[in-house]
């Protein structure tokens, strides 16, 4: 399928980041800021738009990748400028596309300086994001992997808070460090892996279980500080407590879901032996997240902080569905990834516009806002009580999904990750009872209700929260086929390799 | 010796710039002192004109004068690296020598004439001739050191230069006595007959190894053999800086190839781990020191001493993977290294040289696009892609794993992300501080075309490579087949 007459992926990839470009000119004029956002968001919207036809064109009843685009890139080597998406990808696609014009909308009142800078930054990093759950060559994802770290290395280091810059490097060194292990793992996966850096290639073949533990190792440090897994997680608070509100967002929907992405399309199919030899170290890892990040989350003062610890939490279910090898584990895992992007993306968006009025995000700077703010204090209620579980709203359907496909595991871990749902209920109604009721103090700032732009960029998530959490079938229709596939990849014993056939 | 005509014609490019050299020392006496830039265009249009003919002569792989030149697709490509290298020195000398006050004819003819040394070293069939060569290039470099003359840094950087050089050239002088000693011959190839003959002279011909050795690892400032860079990097004028840290080490590495793959390939497992010892020595020094410099001249002495050992890395198997990995590195390295030296000596501030890491801060506010060019070179030079830099990394750490040294790779990855940290510490103080001091970013048109060519190619390395790696591939058919 084409868009414009350029393959859809191409097009996908690149019409933000030369959208970006042409932005450049705007840096000189003097009052543009207003056109500069509106060709952004026009940009973007676009983008959306362009994105659902990879819903109308593609073919959920298949594992094989779609859309596929292959050109010799580099002629030694043998590295391809290779494109492809299945479920899983494509689910990613649609929501990074979709966060993206929420990002700017948010961004309208939040950022007043260097707009032009900030737009061109955004736009370029989605086109990199977008190419990283499109690439199909090991090398090409990885140069979109790490070329994504520029533009959020500026985002948080030019607009971000008072204490940026030591939680923008802090954050470009962690990834770095994890990422450059991944290197040399995809270079040895080249040499034993038939010559190729093509992924669908190097996952058909058979490796050493000696080389399996080593490379998995290296994919797993460049994953899970991505992710952020436990002992890796501490870039996180900082990174998000300093960026801006878009910066926050992106971070939390997209780019965390970029680490659980590389071991379901990386570490699981090319290295099934090693997968299940680190097992029980993942699930370790996992659960002492969910605690840790709910108990943590418990202990802030920061809204953006709490939001923050409660991620490292969620993705602890998002690793831990992901190896626990059965249909609902790695569906409710993909799904928690979609639920987490798009619930926690909006906390991250509510706590903007508070931060926009107010400029604090202290717990105790708040209270009793529903008296002046009614319709956004419903706003967030509803979407705080969907990252709690609540049935009806969408997270609940992934994490019910992990929770079983774990007890079908090891009913000790679904008990251990079951506490964290209901920490995750403390943490939320702490929020809540703190910032929303209680009684009203009227300080020094207006609290005005929310604007057309909070408006535009809060209430398609709310109802996608909503539609998720009553259609959840609509996603995991695209996935079946893909993860049936690649759990068959893992685990070829298991009762449904049969239906797909493995490689 | 016969002088036939064919000697003659493979070495036309290298008497056309000396000849070329030699007319700039006469027309400098008669054009009047504001004339004087026309003495850069006339050193650029030489070095095209030379460009040109060297391009003529490619694919001929000729052994000339008996075998004492060797003119080939793998000695083109490294001259055609210097002639860019030179190329884009004289375009960022132009208004930088003015305000210096050191604006001299001489100073075009020593550029060429460095040329034509580092053109003899990288084409030389035999050890005598690149001796020539790499004394003809250093000679010019003593002088271009020091050149100004009032500045008490600009002298002694170039007196230690000219003293730790002279002391080098002594080593690889006697390094080649001894494997005279031992074949009998000084040229490259008889001595890889010789070697190849499991009867040799072993003792001697190791000596000579490690004595040859020594000689290349200072002029490629490869650890331990580098504490002449960090203040002749310094003292040198910053135009002078940029062209010793790109051409001449890239000139050495060159001749590094032909000597030791040609020679002693027969000897390998006995100077690899010479080779591994300086890789990571060069990386721990270059990395760990460069953290703490104030100065960012000294700042990218460090990181060039670190890139010669990433560089050094591919050097260990001599297979297709790591001539290609080091070809492609030096290529990159050329237009990143610099372009940042190009980006320094343009920054001003009350009449000397903003060289100072601080004066950086803030740079994005008032020149923006200085500042984000800037960002490009800092980003190539940690290896982040999408630029040309990573791309370079990218093959040597694939040449160094095919090798069979993973453990090598490794060691080289934590230095890279250790490295990353002072790149990307530019970048912040550019972006995410508020100006402090009165730096102005002052470049002429041809500094711009100059900025424009590197960082260009810098970003264009990284994006789409394959004409260049075409080029690079059809270099190193002749040497391995």
């Amino acid at each position: 399928m084409t868009f414009l007459s350029i393959p859809i992926l191409t097009f996908l990839i690149f019409f933000p980041i030369v959208g970006g470009i042409f932005l450049l000119p705007f840096m000189k004029m003097k009052d543009s800021d207003t056109t500069v956002k509106w060709v952004a968001v026009g940009i973007t919207i676009v983008e959306f738009i362009a994105s659902l036809t990879l819903l109308i064109g593609g073919n959920p009843g298949t594992y094989q990748m779609q859309f596929a685009e292959d050109h010799l890139w580099i002629p030694f080597a043998n590295i391809h400028y290779t494109l492809g998406i299945d479920g899983i990808s494509l689910v990613l696609i649609i929501m990074t596309t979709l966060l993206m014009p929420m990002c700017i909308f948010t961004s309208w009142v939040g950022i007043k300086k260097r707009v032009t800078e900030f737009m061109i930054a955004i736009l370029i990093l989605e086109g990199a994001m977008i190419g990283v759950f499109a690439a199909m060559d090991f090398i090409l994802f990885y140069v979109f992997w790490e070329a994504m770290l520029i533009p959020m290395f500026l985002i948080i280091g030019v607009w971000g808070g008072p204490n940026r810059i030591y939680a923008t490097i802090k954050f470009f060194l962690y990834t770095l460090a994890g990422s450059l292990f991944l290197l040399l793992a995809i270079i040895s996966l080249y040499f034993k892996g038939g010559h190729t850096f093509n992924i669908v290639a190097l996952m058909g073949q058979h490796y050493s279980p000696v080389f399996q533990d080593f490379a998995f190792l290296a994919l797993f440090l460049a994953f899970a500080v991505k992710v952020p897994m436990f002992p890796f997680h501490t870039w996180l608070p900082d990174a998000h407590v300093e960026a801006p509100t878009a910066g926050s967002v992106i971070l939390a929907s997209v780019m965390l879901k970029m680490g659980a992405y590389g071991f379901i399309r990386f570490s699981l199919p090319m290295f099934p032996k090693a997968s299940i030899f680190f097992t029980g170290f993942i699930f370790a890892l996992s659960l002492v997240g969910i605690i840790w990040g709910a108990l943590m989350a418990l202990a802030q003062e920061d809204m953006k902080k709490l939001i923050a610890y409660s991620s490292v939490s969620h993705m602890g279910f998002v690793t831990l569905g992901i190896f626990v090898f059965n249909a609902q584990g790695v569906e409710g895992a993909i799904l928690q990834m979609i639920n987490h992007g798009v619930t926690t993306g909006a906390l991250f968006l509510c706590v903007g516009v508070l931060y926009d009025r107010t400029h604090s995000r202290l717990l105790s700077d708040y209270g009793g806002i529903a008296k002046v703010m009614p319709v956004f204090s419903t706003m967030l209620v509803i979407f705080s009580l969907s990252s709690l579980g609540l049935p009806g709203l969408n997270s609940f359907v992934g994490e019910f999904l992990v929770l079983l496909g774990a007890f079908r595991a090891n009913a000790a871990v679904g008990v251990i990750a079951a506490i964290g749902i209901i920490l995750a209920a403390l943490y939320m109604l702490y929020l809540l009872s703190k910032v929303v009721w209680g009684k009203y103090e009227p300080r020094s700032w207006a609290l005005p209700d929310m604007n057309r732009y909070e408006w535009a960029s809060l209430l398609p998530l709310l109802l996608i929260v909503v539609w998720l959490g009553v259609q959840p079938n609509a996603l995991l229709s695209m996935l079946h086929v893909s993860v049936t596939h690649l759990i068959g990849q893992v685990n070829p014993a298991s009762p449904l390799a049969s239906l797909t056939g493995g490689f | 010796m016969s002088f036939s005509l064919v000697n003659i014609l493979g070495t036309m490019p290298e008497i056309y710039l000396t000849f070329f050299g030699c007319v700039i020392l006469i027309l400098d006496t008669m054009i009047p002192n504001e004339k004087r830039s026309w003495l850069a265009y006339f050193t650029i249009a030489s070095l095209i004109f030379a460009m040109i003919a060297s391009y003529g002569l490619n694919g001929k792989g000729l052994p000339l004068y008996q075998g004492l030149y060797i003119i080939d697709p793998f000695s083109n490509f490294f001259k055609m690296i210097i002639y860019i290298a030179a190329i884009i020195t004289v375009l960022f000398s132009l208004p930088y020598l003015d305000r210096e006050d050191i604006h001299i004819g001489e100073y075009y003819a020593f550029i060429l004439f460095s040329t034509v040394g580092m053109m003899v070293m990288v084409s030389a069939g035999d050890l005598i001739t690149l001796f020539l060569g790499i004394e003809l290039m250093s000679l010019c470099f003593y002088v271009m050191v020091g050149l100004k003359k009032g500045s008490h840094r600009s002298v002694e950087a170039s007196f230690k230069y000219f003293l730790l050089g002279a002391f080098s050239a002594a080593i690889f002088l006697f390094g080649i006595s001894f494997l005279y000693g031992a074949t009998g011959t000084e040229t490259i190839s008889g001595i890889a007959a010789f070697v190849a003959n499991p009867g040799s002279l072993k003792p001697m011909i190791l000596l000579g190894i490690v004595l040859t050795l020594v000689g290349f690892a200072f002029k490629i400032s490869a650890a331990p053999f580098h504490m002449w860079t960090p203040d002749v990097y310094e003292g040198a004028p910053t135009v002078v800086t940029g062209f010793m840290s790109t051409a001449s080490k890239i000139a050495a590495f060159g001749v590094f190839l032909r000597v030791f793959w040609v020679s002693f390939s027969a000897d390998k497992v006995d100077w690899n781990l010479l080779i591994v010892i300086l890789s990571i020595l060069s990386m721990l020094v270059g990395n760990l020191v460069a953290l703490r410099q104030t100065n960012i001249k000294r700042m990218l002495a460090y990181s060039s001493i670190g890139h010669a050992g990433y560089a050094s890395m591919a050097l260990l198997q001599p297979n297709r993977e790591s001539l290609f990995a080091l070809m492609f590195y030096v290529f990159v390295y050329m237009f990143m290294t610099l372009g940042a030296f190009g980006i320094v000596l343009m920054l001003r501030k009350s009449g000397e040289e903003g060289e100072d890491i601080s004066d950086l801060v803030g740079l994005h506010k008032r020149h923006p696009i200085a500042a984000f060019t800037m960002l490009v070179f800092m980003f190539s030079l940690a290896g982040i892609p999408p630029f040309g830099g990573f791309l370079a990394k990218f093959y040597v750490f694939f040449a160094v794993i095919h090798a069979g040294y993973a453990w090598l790779a490794v060691v080289g990855i934590v230095f890279a992300a250790i490295g990353a940290f002072y790149y990307l510490r530019i970048v912040m103080l550019m972006y995410m501080k508020d100006p402090e001091s009165s730096v102005v970013f002052n470049a002429s048109s041809m500094g711009r075309i100059g900025l424009l060519l590197t960082a260009g190619m810098t970003v264009f390395l990284g994006v789409y490579p394959t004409p260049f790696v075409e080029y690079i591939k059809s270099s190193l058919a002749i040497f391995i087949p």
